[in-house]
This record gives structure tokens, C-alpha cells and sequence, in this order.
């Protein structure tokens, strides 16, 4: 008897070496499918098979056809995934570094955040729009939809700062007082260096988790849609491959975003294991 | 330290701003109005009654909808939590290059940054009539005729529901088994425990933070999701929210909001009892 860390590889690395290969296949599957089938010729249809190879369907999507709004819906997604990205890095950042302290209100606090994150979407979507009612506000993508987003993706940078913080040890910060530094040449030299690759990651949860949301999105963002809820809509009167064409471009975008995060995280790494 | 301390206020002010203009304030109007009245073509009118409450909760519909929802969150916590405990299992104890091991969680995650929307539409090349799946079978001859139930069923809503949400349980697992002392599984095997004895004994126990969390995360994004029953069942099942939902649609806010502060009395229930199990915010912190 080993551990399954130890020695030769047990029967149950197979098993599950079998298990987690069908999970990934389960996970990305149906995706890849969805991708190539965004491809159809122009007489194919939602299913294999294939006829034929084209870009019909992408010049479908931007072009004159029936498939709604999609261009405006582009346009406003991305400039709004972006804000939520940098207000939710700025505000997690420092609200990460104030919960290092002890202060009063702190697990009030805490625990709004975490229940802000359990609370169903559609219930505080509810609750954002009788708000924005009760002053008189009407509901925007810009505002009521961008407090919307806030309230998913705040909570993931607050436990993701929460990680990465509670790695810093505040020695570090103490030793830089120590030699003369200021309080910005310390974060400047010594804190934001360590949390960099940290505050990335909450830029990516910002930016994919706004670019993608529903729920929350579905009653603040007004009249004007964002991007998954004209897909929703085209869900239920698109029955072309179109549906998928727009599939494939918007995942392109949130892959793009994910490699550009992990990449730049893993070669921060990497620079600095080597100057080490 | 009294500058530190006006200092910490103002680093947490923009969070507590957000959280209340846009948590706080909005759930406590949706309490309220769940007491207000409900006119046509008036829309709100201020009252304080529970008829809200009293049609909602004598209407069979509703207990038919609850009914299913929870039956949903069962099957699907159940199916996430042995995917994930033994994808989180393989990853921590058996793969043994760490790089590796860090690369094929990110492959189980990057999912989680891609619309769900999308991920819920690849299914139906897959799943329908004349989908991936009945095409095989009626090609290798197993099956005469097309299987319907494969799409637009329940059957269809919990394959969404595993695709979308089991990573939810893998992370936290992953975490949580990732912080276990190597040591202590030499220990049980030098104290004679069997593989299944070390599962069950040690990893099980010192993993159940993770598990908890993922248990909220999942209960939580079931109780509350409206969307995926609505594309994956083609409108045959409903959930909680589809209720919520309804209401929206003929603007009748009051008895939208009465069933919205049900379901979040609901949830907020099974999740205060999951975090009763573990302290969740000391192993956040730490």
C-alpha cells in the first residue's frame, strides 16, 4: 500500500486519469462543436452535416438579416465590461487592503459582500430597477447596469484580494518604513509588485463576468440591450447558424481576455523566478 | 494611527457605496413592495398587506415550482460534488507535476469566463432530434427512432446544470485539498489505513470547506436561475424564479417581490446552515 503521490501509478490514476479526460471532453465538446458549426455553408442548417465551408453566418450577423441589434449590443458590452473591469480592480484593491486592519463594520461588510454573491441574480435585478423607480431614475446599461455588474464581480475581487493579501506579510511594508521609504514609494516599490499578478486576475473576473452576465443585467440595463441578452432573444426567434457564428465571436473575445490574463500572470512568474 | 484609522474608512467607502446603492437598499425595497398593493394600469400602491404573500403561498403552482426546483438542486449538488471532489482528488494527489496540475485546473476553469448563455446553445447541436448523439445511435442502429427526451426535458436542464456549475465545487475543493499536509497521508498509511481509508478519513474531513462552499455556490445558482430551465427545458419545466418571472411580465412588482423575498429567505437559509458547518470567512481570510 503507497500514497498515489509515491512509487508506481495505482489503478485508480487510470480511473480517473479516464474520468477527468471524459469531464474536459464534456466541458469543451459541445463548444468546439458549436464552433465548427458556425461555419456552414450557406444552405446548412443547426445540425451536422457540414455543407460546405463559408463566413456566411459572421456576415449575416453584422450585415442587414433579421438577427437584431447584435453591433449595438457589442458596443455597449464591451465599453461597460471594461469599466466594471477597472472599478472592480481600483475598489477591490483598496477595500482588500482596508480588511488587513481590524475596523468597525468590517463583518457587516464582508458579509453583504458575501451575500451579495448568493443573493439570485434576478431578485436584486428586481430590486436595482423599484430603486432606480422610487428616484426617479430611469434604467441604464451605463449606470444601473454597471452598479448591477459591480455586485457580481466586487465579491469575487474582494476573496480574491483577500488570497493574495493574506500573503503579504506586512513585514515587508514595515522593513520598507524602516529604510526611509514614503508611504507611496512603499506601495509603489513594494506592495503593488507583489499584488500585481493578483489584481489581473480580478481584472479578468471583472471584465468576463460583466461581458457575460445575464441575470443581473436583464432588467437594469433599460431599453437598450447588452450583448447575452440579445443572444437570449435571438435564442428564440434565430433558427440559422447565425446563433452560433455570434457563439463563436463573443467566446473568441472572452479567450482572448483569459489568455491575455493568464498570460502576462505566468510571465511575471517567470520573469521573476529568474531573477531570483 | 488615527490617520490610519480615517484612512481604512475611506479605502472601504467606494465598496460600501456600491454594496449599498446596489445590495442593500434594493432588497430592502423589494421587502417593502412585497407589501404593497398591485393595480391595474396604476402598477404600485402603497399598503401594507400580505395578500402578496397569501396568493402566493395558496396558489399550488407555486408549491409545484419549489417543488421542482429543489428537486433539481439535489440531483445536481449530488452529480457536482462526486464530479468535483474526484476531479479536485486527481489533480491535488495524483498528478505530480505541479505545473501540470496547475494547467489542467485552468483548463476545468476557463470555462467559467465564457458566456453561459453560449454554453447552454452548444448543447442543442448535440442533444436534438437530429443532433450528435441520436444521429450515432440511429446510425450504429442501438435505437429506431430518434430520442426526444434527449433535449427540451429535464434530462437536458441537468446536463446544463453539471456543464455550468461544476467547476463551482472543483475550485474550492481544489483549494481546500491543496492546503492538506502531504504528511498526514503518509501517516495514515503507516498506520495501516487502506487508499479508500485515507479518502474517506482524512481527505473527506479536511476538505469540508470546500465542499461547503461549493455546496453554497451551487444551491445558490440553482434555487436562483430562471434562464437555463427556460432554454434547456423548452419551456416544459419551471424553476422558482420562473414564477418572478411571470409576474415581471404583466408588471405586477408586488407579487414579484413577495416571491423574490421567499426564494431569498429560502436560500439564505440553506446557506446560513452550510456555513453553520464550517467557519467560512477564518479559512477565506487565512
Amino acid at each position: 500500500m503507497s500514497l498515489p503521490s509515491q512509487g508506481r501509478r495505482p489503478w485508480t490514476f487510470y480511473v480517473l486519469s479516464v474520468m477527468f479526460t471524459l469531464f474536459v471532453l464534456f466541458l469543451y465538446g459541445p463548444m468546439f462543436i458549436m464552433f465548427i458549426l458556425s461555419f456552414q455553408g450557406p444552405t446548412g442548417g443547426l445540425v451536422f452535416p457540414m455543407r460546405g465551408f463559408s463566413l456566411t453566418w459572421f456576415d449575416a450577423l453584422f450585415g442587414q438579416a433579421r438577427t437584431g441589434d447584435v453591433g449595438g449590443a457589442f458596443s455597449r458590452s464591451l465599453p461597460l465590461a471594461l469599466m466594471v473591469m477597472v472599478l472592480t480592480v481600483l475598489i477591490s484593491v483598496t477595500a482588500g487592503f482596508a480588511f488587513r486592519r481590524r475596523f468597525v463594520g468590517s463583518g457587516f461588510l464582508f458579509y453583504t459582500a458575501v451575500a451579495s454573491l448568493i443573493v439570485p441574480g434576478l431578485v436584486l435585478s428586481i430590486g436595482i430597477l423599484v430603486t432606480a423607480r422610487f428616484l426617479g431614475i430611469p434604467a441604464r446599461w451605463w449606470f444601473t447596469g454597471l452598479g448591477a455588474h459591480l455586485s457580481w464581480t466586487l465579491p469575487f475581487g474582494l476573496l480574491i484580494m483577500f488570497a493574495i493579501l493574506g500573503r503579504l506579510s506586512p513585514s515587508y511594508e514595515e522593513a520598507a518604513y524602516d529604510m526611509g521609504a514614503t508611504r507611496w514609494q512603499t506601495v509603489r516599490h513594494v506592495v503593488i509588485p507583489i499584488v500585481f499578478p493578483g489584481m489581473i486576475a480580478v481584472a479578468l473576473f471583472g471584465f468576463t463576468l460583466s461581458y457575460d452576465e445575464f441575470p443581473r443585467s436583464w432588467l437594469t440595463v433599460g431599453s437598450l440591450n447588452t450583448l447575452p441578452i440579445e443572444i437570449w432573444t435571438m435564442t428564440t426567434n434565430v433558427t440559422s447558424p447565425a446563433l452560433y457564428a455570434l457563439g463563436t465571436v463573443t467566446s473568441a473575445i472572452s479567450f482572448v481576455a483569459i489568455g491575455l490574463a493568464i498570460g502576462s500572470i505566468a510571465y511575471i512568474q517567470h520573469r521573476r523566478s529568474k531573477r531570483t | 494611527m488615527k490617520s490610519n484609522r480615517l484612512l481604512t474608512y475611506l479605502q472601504v467607502t467606494p465598496l460600501f457605496l456600491v454594496l449599498l446603492f446596489f445590495v442593500i437598499v434594493p432588497l430592502a425595497l423589494v421587502l417593502i413592495v412585497s407589501f404593497f398593493r398591485y393595480q391595474m394600469l396604476v402598477g404600485l400602491v402603497p399598503d401594507f398587506t400580505f395578500k402578496n404573500y397569501a396568493e402566493l403561498l395558496s396558489n399550488p403552482t407555486t408549491w409545484k415550482l419549489y417543488f421542482s426546483t429543489i428537486k433539481f438542486t439535489v440531483i445536481v449538488l449530488a452529480i457536482t460534488f462526486v464530479l468535483g471532489f474526484w476531479v479536485a482528488y486527481f489533480l491535488v494527489f495524483h498528478v505530480r507535476n505541479l505545473l501540470i496540475a496547475i494547467g489542467l485546473f485552468l483548463v476545468c476553469t476557463v470555462p467559467f469566463w465564457t458566456s453561459n448563455i453560449i454554453r447552454m446553445i452548444s448543447w442543442r447541436p448535440v442533444l436534438g432530434t437530429e443532433g450528435l448523439i441520436n444521429t450515432a445511435l440511429l446510425e450504429s442502429g442501438i435505437v429506431g427512432e430518434p430520442i426526444s427526451w434527449l433535449l427540451f426535458s429535464d434530462f437536458a436542464v441537468i446536463v446544463a446544470y453539471v456543464h455550468l456549475f461544476t467547476l463551482f465545487m472543483i475550485v474550492p475543493i481544489f483549494n481546500a485539498m491543496a492546503r492538506i499536509d502531504k504528511a498526514l497521508l503518509e501517516a495514515a498509511v503507516d498506520a495501516g489505513a487502506t487508499r479508500w481509508g485515507v479518502v474517506w478519513n482524512v481527505v473527506l474531513p479536511l476538505s469540508k470547506t470546500g465542499i461547503a462552499l461549493g455546496a453554497v455556490f451551487v444551491v445558490t445558482l440553482v434555487m436562483g436561475d430562471f434562464f437555463v430551465v427556460a432554454v434547456m427545458s423548452g419551456g416544459l419545466s419551471g424553476s422558482a424564479t420562473s414564477g418572478i418571472f411571470n409576474d415581471l411580465q404583466f408588471l405586477n412588482y408586488p407579487r414579484a417581490a413577495a416571491n423574490a423575498v421567499v426564494l431569498l429567505i429560502i436560500v439564505l437559509l440553506i446557506a446560513t446552515a452550510i456555513f453553520r458547518l464550517v467557519d467560512v470567512r477564518k479559512e477565506l481570510v487565512r
